[in-house]
């Protein structure tokens, strides 16, 4: 995984609450064996109508979203399945952050774990974004703040560690096998057996 | 004072959490199917990693497999060659780094969540993760048993052992008596509708009170299933009787001395007298009625009787009844029925399809609706059909089929066409969930084999106690 520390871009809205992961990326792209080209099918179903052709409402199609990598959506984003793939996409077409007041638990941390920023934001702020889309913010991911074009700040959480692994680039997977002697440990002084 | 969740969790951390690092957390079961895998055992690959344990590493195929009728699974069809290739590398995977796999040749294969149970790998006390939300399914057991992404997936490989921050607890106690013709899969709807879709994020559920008590094994498991559905991670219910005898002589619990010491370890795990959650909801069970979703997402849901509400001009809601074409002041019971679908690890078992059963019997699916009745696993088909159920289904009218998650998820050519109203007792009825433009009604078997019956989204109750 690549370091992230800052970067600003512009944003595109997607205000609809309760996204799922099955509208990320429907479950007919799921038999890949690959994390690579799945932007081409992210939010397929509502970015294309049934001949193919770009639904030009969708805000995604719009002129202003060309270039946007950051995707500010309604409440409860990412909710649904654990498919990783609904990241995967979303960093395959282009985006690196999703902002809204609230991520669901499973995709927050996929996200995490593949590079992809989840922040969520006061009422007021997100508000705010929805009614102004295509705004260029910035996101500093040491300071865990997110700058609006007026210069106001605001700081979003995220825990420790997991902003740690992102700002330094570092994959979970290396710090569990540090444990390796403790997990060994573990299995032989546990009362009962698995 | 403990609550379950945190006994269980208490005795599974290799190395505590503090506040720069998460708890290093160890894993009992580790479940796997085809397509959540593929990319975590590259992974593997890439590395030079094996596999940890293989032996806690229960693998089968449910999502992409065929569902089709066949005399050996020599002729299935399976739907697409990347379907094909990811059940291949499957196998593959399997071979090169010494997992079973419940195959196509294994008699006990099925959905991930239905055979975990059966086979008595899902344990009290345990910690089970798979690749797949409905994990959530095997807390049934009083196990802290939650879905995981491939990232997570390949970590559990390599080292038995997930990072995680220990969530916060919420209990949700439902009391009283359910009436008849009212179960587990309206409990969990009216739950799911009183928390709304988020409403146990970041939260271990535990279902407690006298209704969930007097459940029996299968219905609790529909119950947890969906904990998902109200954004929590994990869902459980302490262990009892009931969960100890569903356990006795199942193929891989403990026998003889290791059987009781199994057992005294299982009987301290409910949640101390007087020990707190972080929240807590109340649901009266007397006052329920069967359920149905109206909307795109679970929470959006009513009583059989009672009118889709008007959102007023919340554009959200409002894109939810477009797509659904459904009608704020109507009941759901005026809608026409195009497919109905029995199956999935919330819906899938023996209880359910006996449930479907008794509405068929002697009666006929509707003229025009597609009706799809799919085992959650092979044991159960072949105990369903040891029963006579399959005769019952074929002969009203409905597919009889093999076992896997078919129409819960549509990846399998099992789906509903643009624009059709299926009446599922899966648990999404996301926007697309069952096939392009598909509009779905969760609702329990009774329902769904009800509004099969009829035609239209119908009461089970007036087709009960003839
Ligand atoms: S039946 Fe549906 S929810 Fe259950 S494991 Fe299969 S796809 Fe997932």
């Amino acid at each position: 995984m690549e370091a992230i520390k800052t970067f600003r871009s512009r944003t595109v809205v997607l205000p609809t609450r309760d996204i799922d992961t099955d509208q990320i990326i429907a479950a007919r792209f799921l038999t890949t064996t690959t994390r690579e080209g799945l932007g081409k099918s992210l939010f397929f179903d509502l970015r294309f109508d049934a001949d193919g052709n770009e639904r030009p409402e969708f805000p995604l199609n719009g002129p202003e979203a060309r270039g946007a990598d950051i995707l500010v959506a309604g409440n409860n984003f990412g909710c649904g399945s654990s498919r990783e793939h609904a990241p995967w996409a979303l960093l395959d077409y282009g985006f690196r952050a999703v902002i809204s007041t609230e991520i669901a638990d499973i995709f927050r941390n996929n996200s995490l774990k593949n590079g992809l920023v989840p922040i969520v934001v006061p009422e007021d702020v997100h508000t705010w974004l929805v009614d102004n889309p295509g705004v260029e913010v910035e996101i500093d991911v040491e300071a865990l703040s997110l700058t609006l074009p007026d210069g106001t700040t605001t700081t979003y959480p995220m825990d420790g560690f997991a902003r740690h692994c992102l700002i330094e680039g570092l994959d979970q997977l290396g710090f569990l096998q540090q444990h390796d002697a403790a997990i060994e440990q573990f299995e032989k002084e546990r009362p009962w057996t698995p | 004072m403990r609550t379950l969740f945190e006994k269980v969790w208490d005795e599974h951390v290799v190395v505590p959490a503090t506040d720069d690092t998460p708890s290093v957390l160890y894993i009992d079961l580790h479940i796997i199917h085809e397509v959540t895998t593929p990319q975590a055992f590259s992974m593997l690959r890439d590395r030079g990693l094996s596999v940890r344990r293989p032996d806690l590493t229960l693998a089968t195929m449910d999502h992409s497999t065929p569902t089709t009728p066949v005399r050996t699974f020599k002729d299935l069809a399976v739907v697409g060659e990347s379907a094909a290739n990811q059940i291949r590398q499957m196998q593959q995977n399997c071979r090169d780094f010494g997992i079973d796999l419940l195959g196509f040749d294994s008699d006990r294969r099925g959905i991930v969540h239905v055979i975990g149970p059966e086979l008595g790998a899902t344990q009290p006390g345990k910690t089970i993760v798979c690749g797949d939300s409905h994990s959530s399914t095997h807390g049934a057991f009083g196990a802290l048993a939650f879905g995981i992404g491939t990232t997570e997936v390949g970590h559990v490989l390599a080292t038995q052992c997930l990072l995680q921050r220990r969530p916060k607890t919420l209990a949700v106690n439902v009391s009283g008596r359910l009436p008849a013709g009212v179960g587990a899969k309206d409990i969990i709807l009216a739950v799911i509708g009183r928390i709304g879709v988020d409403g146990g994020t970041g939260h271990v559920i535990e279902y407690r009170g006298d209704a969930i008590s007097a459940l029996d094994m299968e219905s609790r498991m529909t119950v947890c299933n969906m904990s998902i559905e109200g954004g929590a991670r994990a869902g459980m219910i302490a262990p009892d009787d009931t969960t100890f005898e569903y356990l006795a002589g199942r193929p891989r619990v403990p026998r003889g001395e290791t059987w009781d010491a199994a057992l005294a370890r299982w009987q301290e795990l409910v949640t101390d007298e007087g020990a707190t959650f972080d929240n807590e909801v109340s649901i009266d069970a007397s006052s329920l009625e069967p359920m149905v979703t109206f909307g795109t997402n679970p929470g959006m849901v009513i009583g059989i009787s009672e009118p889709v509400p008007d959102g007023g001009d919340d554009p959200s809601f409002r894109k939810a009844l477009d797509y659904m074409q459904v009608m704020p002041g109507k009941p759901m019971t005026e809608n026409d029925v195009d497919v109905v679908f029995i199956g999935s690890c919330t819906n899938g078992r023996l209880s359910d399809i006996e449930e479907a059963a008794s509405i068929l019997e002697g009666r006929q699916v509707a003229d025009g609706v597609r009706m799809l009745v799919v085992p959650g696993s092979q044991q159960v088909k072949r105990e369903a059909e040891a029963r006579g159920l399959d005769r019952v289904i074929t002969d009203a009218g409905a597919e009889w089929r093999e076992a896997g998650c078919s129409m819960c998820i549509g990846m399998n050519g099992d789906i509903a066409l643009p624009g059709q109203l299926s009446v599922s007792t899966s648990n999404r009825n996301f926007e697309g969930r069952q096939g392009i433009g598909a509009r779905t009604v969760l609702a329990s078997p009774a329902t769904a084999a009800a509004s099969a019956v009829r035609g239209k989204v119908a009461d089970p109750r007036q087709l009960m106690n003839r």
